[in-house]
């Protein structure tokens, strides 16, 4: 009889589980619906954003979303990799653990506190002095062009990357420590130095952990919403310069949301949630596709 | 080493150089990183400690220009909010984690599991939407518990994962001695596995509940945030995190304030509960 | 008692390796007292004593490889050829390019090929092997591991894929290709099945032309059959050296005599 009622139970909950992932997607597309009736697939690649007009198109977004958290990650993925191998692979034991846990908590640090803080003191600081230096040296490139409002692109990947390099640090360290000793100790008693065993042996074991590491910070840059919104200055344009502000998917949302008033409105923002839904089935989708083809190289290699 | 086999390569130099120099890069980049989390730290620290007091912890907000005022219902709301979630999201979560530990049925747990990677990967505002349209939109205005509800879909994954790797870490010969003594399997699992792989359950569920006490973006269309103490979650609630997030975007020096107060108060129960969890799980493992 | 004072080989023999009052520590923990040993040139020496006693531990000290665990230090010295490993300005990857090792387990690395894992300690240091230097060094380790003819035709597949018996002749050759001075193996076959085991015997005593071996075992029949010399140790000290026939059948110490009769350990 227990055992009957406890298998029930197990049954339940899945199913619960089930309805509730089926029911994001649905909900998502049923609320997105007037949108999408309204624009098609034009929503994708059209950039007007005008509530008062009733034109919606997602681009800009789009552009914002991609665009900060493809940078954050390249910068937070080198920077973030060379920080895990020295405590994993060169710190003294009594500071590489230490500051591996140290770096674990600190990637629980909530994002509205990342954002208070890019608001209150990167901003100023991006205004006054980094976008200036970036300018007066590498003005001439369409990058680095144009008026500095402290809030915007710049100020959003620096705060993204941030937020993520703690979890490409953490997570990194945990599959470099995975690699068995004996693998490094056979590499050193063939002459190599420490580096040669981290090239040579350490990272190729590692490199699948490594990738989903990143993948997994640049799924955290592209759902990010509170921390973006704080300092990326929230204007639907899409400019070359770093300087100018811009807008993400899950900023918009987080902005507008309550505010919108018509179908259409609440439809074309709902549909940029379903977007970011979509974007990170194919982060995660390709992510898996790679680490097949990585593996499966290695295996027949 | 012969030459005859092994030619040098013309830049051994500087591969040497290179080779001593990469150990030295990677503890700048180390450095660096632990360096400017630490400022962000150090920053919020003195900025809050600043803005706190007892009043901050106890009291409502005041409107703006009177001085002093508080974050207590925030905190409050928070408590009932994570509280609620925690309760929805546990034992749909553990008994999920079970099944895809102990099920034999292959295609069903491949399914959940994948599902569980796609529901981990969901912005957390996507679950938001998610929420608002399910419980709010219907009933015509924002709760505390569809916060709650958003909050429980967001730890459902940690919770089934961890709770179906503290089921698999249990020895199979745990199962297979409590069976071979004749139990049945549901009671094997429930008497002999669970036990032992309860410490891991419970850390998956603290650290779901330190993950979601961060979070914010939900918040912003499902409790919507309040000024007066709201205790039932049928109504709109605030909540610590959405408060430090609008004091912020205000453009009151006061409010400022106040928000660095809160980011403080907010880090330290994140701390706390991700130390907690991890003391938790090593008291467990030494046991 | 040899407890204290040089050990020499005797005969005509000339010394390759040898150590003079070496210590080693695992922090406070004292693993060896004060070893004096010679190794002598193209022979084999076993290590034998009870599990504990510190035979790893002495090896690991030749090739510098105590070191790498953290805490651990080393004192005393260790000749090879008569130049101190320990000595100010010596580089410890170019000693253990000199002193080959092959560890208890099988540890070919994951991630590479047959190929790849042979010539694994070639390609470093900046140097690149030609695609011709690259095939004729893999010849000649593996042939000199008596491998060659199992593998030949699966150099491109990845070592784990080998035996367990064939995964420690991989190493063997991964070992060899360094062409280093002295070989040392740490316990090579206790995972090995007999024939594996007999198969890696056997190649000893064939490379014992070329290299000076050192042969870490717990059994006793393995270095009686394999080795030149034997040195006994227990509880970190060296209590007996000399040629294995007399080590095995008149031993000076009474500890000697027991633990090859089987009377402990």
């Amino acid at each position: 009889m227990a055992g009957w009622l406890f298998f029930l139970a197990m049954d339940l909950a899945c199913g619960l589980f089930l309805l509730v992932v089926g029911g994001i997607f649905l909900e998502l597309l049923a609320g997105s619906w007037p949108s999408i009736r309204a624009f098609g697939l034009s929503f994708l690649w059209t950039s007007a954003w005008d509530p008062v007009a009733g034109k919606f198109g997602a681009l800009p977004f789009i552009y914002g979303t991609l665009v900060s958290s493809l940078v954050a990650i390249a910068l937070a993925a080198g920077v973030g990799l060379l920080a895990a191998i020295y405590l994993a692979e060169f710190a003294p034991g009594w500071l590489g653990a230490p500051l591996g846990l140290l770096i674990e908590l600190l990637a629980a640090v909530p994002s509205v506190v990342y954002g208070l803080w890019g608001l209150f003191v990167l901003s100023p600081i991006v205004r006054s002095q980094i976008g200036p230096f970036l300018q007066a040296t590498l003005g001439f490139l369409p990058l680095f062009s144009g008026p500095i409002y402290g809030v915007g692109m710049l100020t959003a990947i620096l705060i993204l990357v941030l937020m993520i390099v703690p979890t490409v640090v953490a997570v990194s360290r945990d599959v470099l420590l995975a690699v068995p000793d004996i693998q490094r100790e056979s590499m050193l008693a063939l002459g190599a130095t420490r580096w040669e065993v981290t090239r040579r042996v350490v990272l190729p074991a590692a490199r699948g952990g490594i990738f989903g590491a990143c993948v997994l910070a640049l799924g955290r840059a592209v759902g990010e919403t509170i921390a973006t919104t704080m300092v990326i200055g929230n204007r639907p344009v899409i400019s070359a310069s770093l300087f100018a502000p811009g807008y993400t998917l899950a900023s918009v949302i987080a902005n507008e949301f309550t505010e919108a008033t018509t179908t259409v409105y609440l439809g074309a923002l709902t549909e940029l949630g379903l977007l970011l839904f979509v974007l990170s089935l194919i982060v995660n989708g390709l992510a898996r596709v790679l680490l097949r083809a990585l593996s499966g190289g290695l295996r027949q290699a | 080493m012969s030459g005859a086999v092994v030619h040098r390569a013309r830049s051994a130099a500087l591969w040497r150089l290179r080779s001593a120099a990469a150990p030295w890069l990677c503890a700048c980049c180390a450095a660096g990183v632990a360096g400017a989390l630490l400022l962000i730290l150090g920053y919020v620290v003195r900025e809050g400690l600043g803005a706190f007091s007892l009043s901050f912890l106890t009291e409502l907000p005041h409107p703006v220009g009177v001085a002093g005022g508080g974050v207590g219902n925030g905190i409050v709301g928070s408590l009932i909010i994570v509280g609620l979630a925690a309760l929805m999201a546990f034992p749909v979560g553990t008994l999920a984690g079970i099944f895809l530990a102990s099920s034999g049925w292959e295609t069903l747990v491949d399914l959940v599991r994948y599902l569980c990677d796609v529901l981990a990967s969901i912005p957390s505002i996507a679950i938001g939407l998610f929420a608002y349209s399910l419980l709010v939109e219907p009933f015509g205005h924002f709760s505390g518990f569809s916060a709650s509800f958003a909050f429980a879909v967001l730890m459902l994954p940690l919770i089934i994962r961890t709770s179906e790797a503290a089921m698999r870490g249990v020895s199979h010969e745990i199962r297979e001695a409590a069976i071979a003594l004749g139990a049945r399997e549901h009671v094997a699992t429930l008497r002999f596995v669970l036990p032992a792989a309860w410490p891991g359950v419970v850390t998956g569920l603290l650290l779901a509940v330190a993950r979601v006490t961060g979070e914010t973006a939900p918040l912003l269309f499902t409790a919507f945030g309040s000024q007066f103490w709201e205790l039932n979650p049928a109504n709109p609630m605030a909540e610590l995190s959405l408060q430090i997030f609008t004091y912020a975007i205000s453009p009151y020096r006061s409010w400022h304030a106040q928000a660095w107060a809160g980011a403080l108060l907010l880090i330290l129960s994140v701390f706390a509960l991700s130390v907690l969890a991890r003391l938790f799980l090593r008291r467990s493992a030494r046991s | 008692m040899f407890a204290s004072g040089a050990v020499t080989v005797s005969g005509s023999m000339t010394v390759k390796l040898a150590c003079r009052g070496l210590s080693a520590y695992f922090g406070q923990l004292r693993a060896l007292h004060d070893i004096n040993l010679d190794i002598a040139t193209n022979s084999v020496t076993a290590v034998i004593g009870p599990s504990g006693c510190g035979k790893s531990t002495l090896v690991r000290c030749f090739n510098r490889m105590h070191e790498v665990v953290g805490g651990a230090r080393v004192e005393g010295q260790v000749l090879l050829d008569g130049e101190d490993v320990y000595g100010p300005g010596v580089d410890a990857p170019a000693v253990r390019r000199r002193i080959g090792m092959v560890f208890q387990r099988p540890t070919p690395f994951p991630t590479m090929t047959i190929e790849e894992n042979v010539v694994a300690g070639l390609s470093l240091d900046g140097n690149r092997l030609s695609r011709t230097a690259k095939e004729r060094v893999v010849e000649r380790g593996l042939r000199q591991a008596a491998l060659w003819d199992e593998v030949k035709d699966q150099l491109g597949k990845p070592g784990t894929s080998l035996s367990g018996g064939q995964q420690q002749r991989l190493c063997i050759a991964r070992a060899l290709a360094v062409e280093p001075e002295v070989l040392l193996l740490d316990e090579p076959c206790s995972q090995l099945d007999p024939i594996s085991t007999a198969r890696i015997e056997e190649l000893l005593s064939e490379l014992a032309a070329d290299y000076t071996i050192v042969l870490v075992t717990h059994n006793m029949q393995q270095a009686a059959r394999a080795s030149n010399f034997t040195a006994f140790l227990l509880g970190g000290k060296l209590v007996e050296f000399g040629e294995t026939n007399q080590i095995f059948t008149n031993p000076a110490c009474r500890e000697t005599e027991d633990y090859v009769t089987g009377r402990f350990g």
